[in-house]
């Protein structure tokens, strides 16, 4: 089903987490909300499944406004940051809460809990306790015990964040599988941009309360809309010039003879060998840096590109930019 | 850090052997002595080993019915447990979902820990007598029967209880704080989100979690209830409870048989917390071993 926030608000006091966003999220949808700790993405995803009350606005699910309608009369399931598995109940007991809450007896419920942890490959595991699984077991058996009430829309907290590199990796994949296979709508909160691109149909950058941009993963990355998501989203150089503040992605920097026209010397301060491409940091006069330890400009460059020109910190070199590459911003 | 021990390391050692002895060692002393020869006394040296003075203890002791007493004192003691777990239970979800006025409701219950007992006890002693007294006038002005042979409104299960839990109370709401503060919310708003009513997400959820620190509650308002003599003096009324008992014992017997008394009733409380204890952990283990053993249910 579909999803859509009209002016939803959250204020606490005089501060204000969510202010009065919009958007919709079509049906089948893999939306991410995207944004750095305390942007009010995880507020709105909580908002919409019916754990914190909207102060103003309206979240639309399907056909109809859910007000403040529990949760479980939303269509809304929730996955929950720390996955919140009850641990005095084994797996399938855990599956088969809904069930046991509305009354379906023993033998039913246990059936349904298993056809639904085979579904997640968790089936020989059904009798552990969540304390004996793994992350990602524990991931699982929480995305099995969400699936079990029949939701609509999957709402999904930081659900990768606990679990290790690798891990993470294949549970992603994982998802997006499920979310494909069932033809759920899935919004899934997360601070990892790698994540977001990874996964998403819809992604939305937030900001302070406030959503920047809300587009799929290759707009989003192409033409970011402000120097905000341009930095948050990554790969990206935020260049002031006289005109205005443009994008340039850290690939297509231009360095020596290919500068081109808008060439400018510059300092090499640091280099990082990434394995298929290094990067290069680099400071100009009249470049402010974007945080303190980090430098002016960043260029990627092929291995080999690098091999045949290699550089080293304190070296001087011009930098430019194709036009072609530079992404007006907003703001 | 492999280092060889301080001098700091022994120093502390002893303090803590100290301190070790300086809890135990009156238990000891009692429990050596309770099986005192029969031809022994009241302290060192022993006169001989036998259980003389517990078979006189199941005999009874003089004219006070000690038996009666530990009846009492365990009944008491197993009200005044359920109380505490129950309200201390629901006053912990209470302040952690917070009201007003709050802070002064729990400094009130907390300032009933600092007001010497005895002063506790003269109160509510006191406070029963006006009781009485309004009951009595009650009954000479309207002239009910019922009412005409009035004795007191004190007993067991009126003062004392409520003596004892203005002692359990305030420790049973303090462990609950602490134990909430413990508490992830998330597992409630998980029972919600899966449709859970608030009296189901209770039931299914918070109690089942929380089991274990119920029952330390639990334990704690017995044991508490069970050894206390201070709240309860003033305000037991007729019938006595074991420490009360057992401190007027304490002037008129002159032999080891209140050691063995001792004894016993130490065992009662140890044998309670033990096998509460043992309980909880093989519940644990068994649900671990059952979960472990791949059982596919």
């Amino acid at each position: 089903m579909n999803v859509e926030l009209i002016g939803l608000t959250k204020r606490y006091g005089t501060a204000i987490a969510v202010d009065a966003i919009d958007l919709k999220v079509p049906s089948g949808a893999y939306c991410c909300l995207l944004g750095p700790s305390g942007c009010g993405k995880t507020t709105t995803l909580r908002m919409i499944g019916g754990h914190e009350r909207a102060s103003a606005g309206e979240v639309v699910i399907g056909p109809k406004a859910v007000g403040d309608a529990a949760p479980s009369e939303r269509g809304t399931a929730m996955m929950f940051q720390s996955y919140a598995l009850f641990p005095h109940l084994d797996a399938r007991d855990n599956v088969a809460f809904s069930l046991k809450m509305r009354g379906v007896g023993k033998a039913e419920r246990r059936a349904e809990a298993m056809a639904m942890l085979d579904l997640v490959q968790m089936g020989h595991l059904a009798g552990r306790l969540p304390a004996q699984l793994s992350g990602g077991q524990q991931q699982r058996v929480a995305l099995a015990r969400a699936l079990l009430t029949g939701p609509k829309v999957l709402l999904l907290d930081e659900p990768l964040s606990a679990l290790d590199p690798f891990l993470r990796v294949r549970m992603r994949v994982e998802l997006k599988r499920i979310q494909t296979e069932l033809g759920l709508t899935f919004i899934h909160v997360t601070h990892s941009q790698e994540e977001a691109m990874a996964l998403s149909d819809l992604v939305v950058v937030m900001n302070a309360g406030r959503i920047e941009q809300a587009s799929d993963p290759r707009t989003v990355f192409e033409r970011p809309a402000t120097a905000f998501v341009a930095r948050f989203i990554g790969g990206h150089n935020v260049i002031r010039l006289p005109g205005g503040m443009i994008a340039v992605r850290a690939d297509r920097m231009r360095l020596g003879a290919e500068a081109g026209h808008a060439a400018m010397p510059a300092r090499v301060v640091a280099v990082e060998y990434q394995g298929t491409s290094v990067h290069v940091g680099l400071d100009a006069d009249g470049l402010e840096r974007p945080s303190e330890g980090s430098a002016a400009l960043t260029a990627v460059l092929s291995d080999v590109d690098f091999a045949a020109r290699p550089l080293r910190p304190g070296d001087t070199v011009t930098v430019g930019w194709d036009m072609a590459a530079a992404h007006r911003l907003d703001a | 850090m492999d280092r060889p021990r301080g001098r700091a390391f022994y120093l502390l050692a002893c303090v803590f052997a100290l301190y070790v002895l300086f809890l135990y060692g009156p238990t000891l002393t009692i429990l050596a002595l309770s099986f005192q020869g029969p031809s022994g006394g009241l302290t060192f040296p022993m006169n001989g080993v036998s259980t003389h003075w517990f078979a006189k203890l199941w005999e009874g002791v003089g004219v006070v019915d000690i038996w009666a007493a530990l009846r009492r004192s365990l009944a008491l003691g197993l009200v005044v447990m359920a109380l505490t777990v129950t309200i201390a239970f629901y006053a912990g979800l209470a302040f952690r979902k917070g009201f007003r006025g709050a802070g002064l409701v729990f400094a009130l219950a907390v300032s009933s820990l600092i007001v010497p007992s005895i002063v506790v006890s003269l109160g509510i002693g006191l406070e029963f007598r006006l009781l009485d007294d309004g009951v009595k006038a009650l009954a000479t002005a309207t002239g009910w029967g019922f009412l005409q042979d009035h004795g007191t409104l004190m007993g067991l299960y009126s003062s004392a209880l409520g003596a004892h839990l203005t002692w359990t109370l305030p420790f049973g709401l303090l462990i609950m704080f602490a134990v909430f503060n413990r508490f992830d919310p998330a597992y409630e708003e998980a029972a919600r989100d899966l449709g859970a009513t608030g009296a189901q997400t209770l039931r299914h959820v918070v109690v089942p979690i929380l089991a274990p620190a119920l029952v330390g509650v639990a334990l704690f308002g017995f044991t508490l209830s069970f050894d206390e003599l201070a709240r309860t003096s003033q305000a037991i009324g007729g019938r006595n409870t074991l420490p009360l008992e057992l401190q007027g014992l304490t002037t008129t017997v002159t032999t080891p048989e209140i050691y063995a008394l001792g004894t016993t009733t130490t065992a009662f409380s140890a044998l309670a917390i033990g096998t509460a204890l043992g309980l909880t952990l093989w519940l644990q283990k068994r649900r671990a071993r059952r979960a472990l053993a791949g059982l596919r249910p």
